[in-house]
């Protein structure tokens, strides 16, 4: 039970906190149909978060898909340090978004025929909704490693910047080989095989370089976060904290 | 007793009194219509799945649209809402619930003939597999695509070449 919650709690947990994040852009995007779309992809991962949280109230048989959201601290957050990272400019927030994309499609592919059949039905029904999403980043990565010096420049910066946290989408745990065992969750290694093998497919394919260092983030599934999350739940959690039970 | 739709097609499962309480609610819930497309009836949507009636409930089943959509809410508080002012003096039990069912996903295939023809009526071109889109005011084919996301999660945004109006598409989904 505890090894499924967590799983879950982490899938919720990334989609929650990439949600929030791409809100920030709203009202602020590079151009009125870009804000429209960015923030369009966000309701899709929020709503995925919230079919996500629910089930795991479902499992825990306790608790309020609200309280989940608004009123856990720092460290019971399990999301990957990847999704919390700032928006930074627009090639930075393109390319986590690119990432995520990837790793979603092929995490909800996998999960469709999860044998945890809530956990299979809300895969499908993402499923749709991030393809679509990712079809959208990859163009974007296209334009911008094809387009002028400048925007190539950003592109590669955050590349050098993003690239180390990718590491931790695909970490595994003995917690995780028993639900693979069982055939609810996928495979961390095949996951990290297919979203590297397509990632470097397009990279390669356009005038980026990927970096080469040995340094990996982790720990944002234990709860060991970057000094991002606390800000981030500072204005996520600000009204179920200054008025608790608040609803409109 | 179970009344299923696949398809836009409804499925009378059987043929009984509670049959012809199912078809009551499903005559109610034609007023009920996506609340940022009013020409569009949920059932033309697809978004109903099932109607169930025992003794003491109403229940009505739903596929969401979008995961994040915010219109859900109001769709599930409309079939509410209106079922239990319009039920009673049509012999339905008072209590509504509605449920909310993720797998099959929701498709646009499950749009009706009826609802595309409202769409297009209304100015929004309906989805459209072989990806034939037109101008819903001029019918001209001569379009482009300004932005995959338009004023909701559901649709993209165009724009005519020679009318150069700007127009939704409700996406293929």
């Amino acid at each position: 039970m505890t090894a499924i919650y967590n799983y879950v709690l982490n899938l919720a947990d990334n989609t929650l906190i990439l949600g929030q994040r791409l809100s920030e852009w709203c009202g602020i995007g590079p151009f009125l149909e870009e804000d429209l779309a960015l923030t369009n992809t966000a309701l899709d991962i929020i709503g995925q978060a919230q079919m996500l949280l629910k089930l795991a109230v479902e499992l825990k048989g306790e608790g309020t898909v609200d309280e989940l959201a608004f009123i856990r601290d720092q460290h019971q957050f399990k999301n990957v340090i990847l999704v919390e990272q700032s928006n930074g400019d627009y090639a930075q927030t393109m390319l986590r978004q690119y990432m995520m994309d990837v790793y979603h499609v092929h995490l909800y592919s996998v999960l469709s025929s999860s044998k945890q059949q809530q956990l299979a039905a809300i895969a499908e029904k993402s499923l749709k909704e991030v393809l679509y999403h990712k079809e959208r980043s990859e163009l974007w990565i296209k334009r911008m490693a094809s387009g002028t010096d400048e925007s190539q420049q950003r592109l590669q910066k955050a590349l050098n910047f993003l690239w180390h946290y990718h590491h931790e989408l695909f970490e595994n745990s003995d917690e995780i080989n028993e639900l693979v065992q069982q055939g609810i969750a996928a495979k961390p290694d095949e996951l990290h095989n297919k979203w590297e093998a397509e990632v470097k497919t397009l990279i390669a394919s356009l005038p980026l370089e990927i970096p080469v260092t040995g340094w990996k983030a982790t720990g944002g599934r234990a709860g060991h976060h970057s000094e991002y999350l606390g800000k981030i739940l500072c204005e996520m959690q600000f009204l179920q904290r200054a008025y608790p039970n608040c609803e409109w | 007793m179970k009344c299923s739709f696949y398809s836009g097609l409804i499925q009378i499962v059987s043929g009984d009194l509670q049959t012809s309480k199912t078809s009551e609610v499903l005559k109610i819930l034609q007023q009920v219509t996506d609340p940022e497309i009013p020409v569009l009836s949920l059932q033309d949507l697809g978004v109903i799945r099932q109607v169930d009636v025992d003794d003491d409930h109403v229940i009505v089943t739903i596929s969401p649209t979008y995961s994040g959509c915010p219109a859900m809410d109001i769709m599930e508080q409309d079939i509410i809402d209106i079922l239990e002012k319009q039920g009673k003096e049509n012999g339905l039990p008072n209590k509504v619930k509605v449920k909310t069912q993720l797998s099959p996903a929701w498709t646009t295939e499950w749009i009706t003939e009826k609802g595309k023809k409202e769409l297009l009526k209304y100015g929004i071109m309906p989805p459209s597999k072989k990806g034939e889109i037109m101008c819903p005011q001029c019918k001209s084919k001569k379009i482009e695509l300004l932005s995959q996301f338009g004023s909701t999660a559901c649709k993209a945004l165009y724009r005519c070449k020679d009318c150069l109006e700007p127009f939704d598409y409700f996406k293929c989904h």
